[in-house]
């Protein structure tokens, strides 16, 4: 079981979140041409890190709010957690 | 090479089985080879093997990180089927099962290929018709395909949950009776005998540490056992996808998941056949020596850990419960995880890349062991004659591009949903 410290409600069980993927993925901004190279990389292309991962978690089962983790995709350990809009170094 | 019979057996019997020759051999790594394929699990070796039969091309290297077989093949429950409903994904495992059926004679070694049928089972009218529809499809595709109704599957899996009062009532199901299991590890020491003895290098314990690449061609790989050469380079490493693509400046829609699986206890025969929960993610079978084989979802978020956390085989075995109300009383004997490379509509790639010689193979989610010859055969076939055979030919590397996307479950690119 992992433990994520939830930035609103503090330390929860897994089963409290659902899983929303690389949070580095940015949306290509719309008020400029945006290549299909760019809908790709947004859409379909991930690096998949293995080590430090940035992602998004929902609190589901808490306070609903999404989340942002700092996790190794190898060793499942948790370095840190941000709110949604925090931006991360 | 020594033929595997039940004369040799009786031959080497007198001595006390201990001149059998070695089934491959441990070679270092030559400077050069025409074909080097990354990653020594069934793809890999099954790409070497039918490169070396069908392509007669032998100076081929297959290099591997760990041990073969130590992978996703080894980790695997075994099961083999085509019902797909996609023409893709249909047609393409069907040429498979084809090569399944003939594996054992083909390779001189017993894979106790097993076609026992596959029964997905349905729990409402709504997925009944959308079996009927699959089924439908299979069958044009020349898949065998048979809807049951509720008492036909009684008849085959009576151990199942039949009472009214059930969450999810079993309504019927669809059943490819030619489907079945097959012993992993054999696929991977059939295949590697094979091919070493055609000529083609295992080179195990050699990780690859990177690519020479030069004006848009591959001239080689740098591994941990020297810089080998190469006129083309075949990529088949599964969830290690990801990192050898980031060696090439390659950024894949591909992730890195986590899948468990686990065995039950060895129980007498009670299950002859592979069963899947239709309200969920969970399939079962039972191996030859009467241990309960299981699996269902994903961890759910990206991982290279190779190992599992409780909650989610918590989650799968529950709905194996409620399917199946005597799993309850078993022990646990093992659990295990293997990482997945998800690809983002749930089939796979096998493709050559915009590196020239360079050739990619991923993207099998959790579906990889059951295309293992269909893999390396369509795989063999794109690196020898530098393109795509009609069979793979769907599975490109643009179609993410293109939209032309093989989405089976209509899940979209929510991989560690689906």
């Amino acid at each position: 079981m992992l433990y994520i410290n939830c930035p609103h409600c503090g330390m929860r069980p897994q089963i409290e979140f659902s899983y929303g993927g690389d949070a580095s993925v940015k949306r290509p901004e719309l008020n400029k041409e945006i290549s299909d190279q760019e809908w790709d990389d947004f859409v379909y292309n991930r690096k998949s890190l293995r080590g430090k991962h940035l992602e998004l978690w929902q609190h589901i089962s808490g306070c609903r709010q999404w989340i942002k983790v700092e996790r190794d995709t190898a060793t499942h350990e948790i370095f840190n957690t941000f709110k949604a809009d925090e931006e991360v170094a | 090479m020594q033929k595997y019979s039940i004369f040799n057996l009786v031959k080497n019997a007198f001595s006390n089985h201990q001149n059998w020759d070695l089934a491959w051999k441990d070679p270092e790594p030559k400077d050069e080879y025409d074909v080097v394929i990354i990653g020594g699990g069934g793809h890999g070796l099954a790409t070497a093997y039918y490169l070396a039969k069908e392509h007669n091309i032998t100076k081929v290297a297959i290099i591997e990180k760990g041990w073969i077989g130590g992978g996703n093949v080894g980790r695997n429950t075994t099961i083999i089927r085509s019902n797909y409903m996609h023409d893709e994904n249909g047609l393409f495992s069907e040429f498979g099962m084809d090569l399944w059926r003939k594996m054992s004679q083909d390779l001189n070694y017993n894979v106790m290929f097993s076609p026992r049928g596959i029964i997905n089972l349905a729990h409402s009218d709504a997925q009944m018709n959308a079996y009927a529809r699959r089924g439908n499809s299979m069958r044009l595709n020349g898949i065998d395909a048979v809807l049951l109704n509720r008492e036909q599957v009684k008849e085959i899996i009576p151990m199942a949950d039949f009472s009214e009062n059930v969450r999810f009532p079993i309504f019927g199901g669809l059943m490819q009776p030619s489907a079945g299991t097959a012993r992993h590890d054999a696929v991977a020491w059939g295949y590697a005998r094979q091919a070493d003895d055609m000529g083609v290098d295992i080179i195990q314990n050699c990780e690859v540490i990177g690519f020479d690449v030069s004006a848009g061609k591959i001239n080689g790989i740098r591994t941990s056992r020297g810089n080998i050469k190469a006129k083309k380079v075949g990529l088949c490493v599964a969830g290690s996808t990801n990192i050898l693509a980031e060696k090439l400046n390659m950024t894949l829609p591909i992730e890195t998941h986590l899948l468990q699986a686990c065995v039950s206890e060895p129980v007498k025969p009670v299950l002859d056949s592979v069963v899947t929960f239709g309200a969920g993610h969970f399939y079962i079978s039972q191996s030859d020596k009467g241990e309960m084989v299981m699996g269902g979802d994903l961890d759910g978020y990206n991982s290279y850990a190779q190992r599992g956390n409780l909650p989610t085989l918590q989650h799968v075995l529950t709905e194996g419960i409620a399917m199946m109300p005597f799993l309850s009383k078993l022990k646990m004997l093992r659990t295990w995880g293997g990482i997945m490379d998800m690809s983002m509509d749930g089939s796979p790639i096998i493709d050559k890349t915009h590196i020239d010689g360079l050739y990619l193979n991923c993207g099998w989610c959790y579906g990889g062991f059951k295309a293992t010859p269909a893999s390396g055969w369509t795989f063999a076939h794109t690196i020898a004659q530098d393109r795509v055979h009609k069979l793979n030919a769907g599975y490109s590397l643009n179609r993410f591009n293109t939209g032309h996307l093989i989405d089976e479950k209509g899940l979209g690119t929510k991989t560690w949903i689906s």
